[in-house]
């Protein structure tokens, strides 16, 4: 298959970027890493007028903030799959990413575009929900900024307007006595999740559950947020005796997933419920290394 | 919309200066393999999975089929070809050859650049490691395991030989 022709303009800011799409109106799509648009493009499952290529606009470092890290929109998953930074400072941002497709989607996706194209089966919008992230937006008019939580409605929509762009995307990094697991079944390596999950646990002090966090990705139209009263069991409970199964089953029985050609609705729940329960005991166990400091 | 016109671009491929006029919508894998005569850079899915369309973008494994032609632009390129610029193989396409492989040598090209941009990278990879890299190389004959014995084997003989070469016995 070859993508029908369109129209292509390259733009050095995201200030021109929104001024292009405003000009073009809703048939023009924004350009990035192109690992997700461009396949729909030889598919001709889409075909817009126009592309916007905002890849000389360029992403600057990734800048530590204390409490949160700041990553440029067009920072490539290869990028924070390897900063040392990263790594370091938002440990489940680069074991999400390192989940993203093979090594060329790696090279070339960007994390912005990965939130705006909203897959419900993608890494970075699940890691970025679940770590309650935040992005900015730009548009003709200005910038905005937004809860990942409000950018994501649905099967490859958000709320962004036709002519607002991704700039940044920021995420808290993580907090002393902080644990993390993220984990995904696929059928094979490299593919999208079947089911995915992100688990955020810190514990205090006295080495008890503080507070617990966890998103699922595969199993609904959008990353779904677990709530926070299916994991209220969890805070004030020793790590040891956590009630991590019956946590992790309850709030899969809120998930009424789709069957589809990887997999039945049924087998999806079940594989919530498995890897809910691993992704909170990897946190845990992680969140307890964390608190004490290495000697 | 008017039809949007061909556009001049320059592209290095293998050290060599390339000129083509192209449309937006054609890939640089359209144009490398069709245009330019870099067959070796095949078409396989179109969707970035398979990995027969590897090239390396400034020593970077990329999908051709998932690049534009205009975005590679004043880019340099590396083709399997560019791995053995005058001809005699490169050590990574011996230990291929001497460990088989390959056999309909289609998916061949985007094995050894991906294989050759890791050990860039990482000049002793594991091979869970060099598994991992190649997850996106698609290969319906050899079943895998002699393609990772090649990288594997070559990453050795390249660390013996440069420790060697080090040393001085060389």
């Amino acid at each position: 298959m070859v993508a029908a022709p369109f129209g292509y303009q390259r733009v050095s800011s995201f200030e021109e970027a929104a001024a292009a799409l405003r000009e073009r109106g809703e048939d023009a799509k924004v350009l990035a890493g192109g690992q997700s648009l461009v396949p729909m493009l030889n598919l001709r499952v889409a075909r817009p007028e126009w592309l916007i290529d905002i890849n000389p606009v360029g992403a600057g470092p990734i800048t530590d903030h204390g409490d949160h890290l700041r990553l440029p929109a067009l920072t490539r998953h290869r990028a924070v799959e390897e900063a040392e930074l990263v790594r370091r400072r938002c440990p489940i941002l680069a074991e999400a990413a390192a989940h993203v497709g093979n090594v060329r989607t790696r090279t070339r996706g960007t994390i912005g575009g990965s939130l705006a194209h909203a897959d419900p089966a993608a890494e970075l919008p699940l890691v970025a929900v679940a770590l309650g992230g935040e992005v900015t937006a730009q548009g003709p008019d200005g910038a905005r900024d937004l809860p990942v939580d409000d950018l994501l409605v649905g099967f490859l929509t958000t709320t962004l307007a036709p002519d607002e762009v991704l700039t940044e995307v920021r995420v808290p990094t993580l907090p002393p006595g902080g644990g993390w697991s993220f984990l995904e079944a696929s059928r094979r390596s490299s593919d999208w999740m079947v089911v995915g999950v992100a688990a955020l646990v810190e514990l205090d002090e006295r080495g008890t559950v503080a507070a617990a966090s966890a998103a699922l990705g595969g199993v609904a139209e959008r990353p779904w947020k677990v709530p926070a009263e299916a994991l209220a069991e969890l805070v004030g409970a020793a790590p040891e005796a956590a009630p991590l199964a019956r946590v992790a089953e309850r709030a899969a029985a809120m998930l009424d997933p789709d069957d589809d050609v990887h997999a039945t609705g049924g087998y999806r729940r079940r594989l919530a419920a498995v890897l809910l329960r691993r992704a909170l005991a990897e946190a845990v166990a992680r969140a307890g290394g964390n608190r004490s400091p290495a000697p | 919309m008017n039809a949007p016109a061909r556009q001049r671009i320059a592209l290095t491929v293998n050290g060599e200066r390339r000129e083509a006029w192209v449309f937006p919508h054609e890939t640089l894998l359209d144009v490398l393999h069709d245009d330019l005569g870099y067959q070796e850079v095949r078409y396989g899915c179109g969707e970035g999975v398979c990995g027969t369309c590897t090239v390396l973008l400034d020593g970077e494994p990329v999908s051709g089929c998932l690049l534009l032609a205009v975005q590679a632009d004043g880019r340099a390129l590396t083709t399997v070809r560019g791995l053995a610029p005058d001809g005699e193989l490169h050590p990574l396409q011996a230990s291929f050859l001497r460990n088989g492989a390959a056999q309909c040598g289609f998916c061949t090209p985007g094995m050894l650049l991906t294989a050759w941009a890791l050990l860039e990278r990482e000049p002793r990879p594991s091979r869970e490691r060099i598994r991992r890299e190649l997850v996106g190389n698609l290969c319906r004959c050899t079943g895998y395991s002699k393609i990772l014995d090649a990288v594997e084997e070559h990453a050795a003989v390249a660390q013996a030989g440069g420790a060697r070469a080090r040393a001085g016995h060389d």
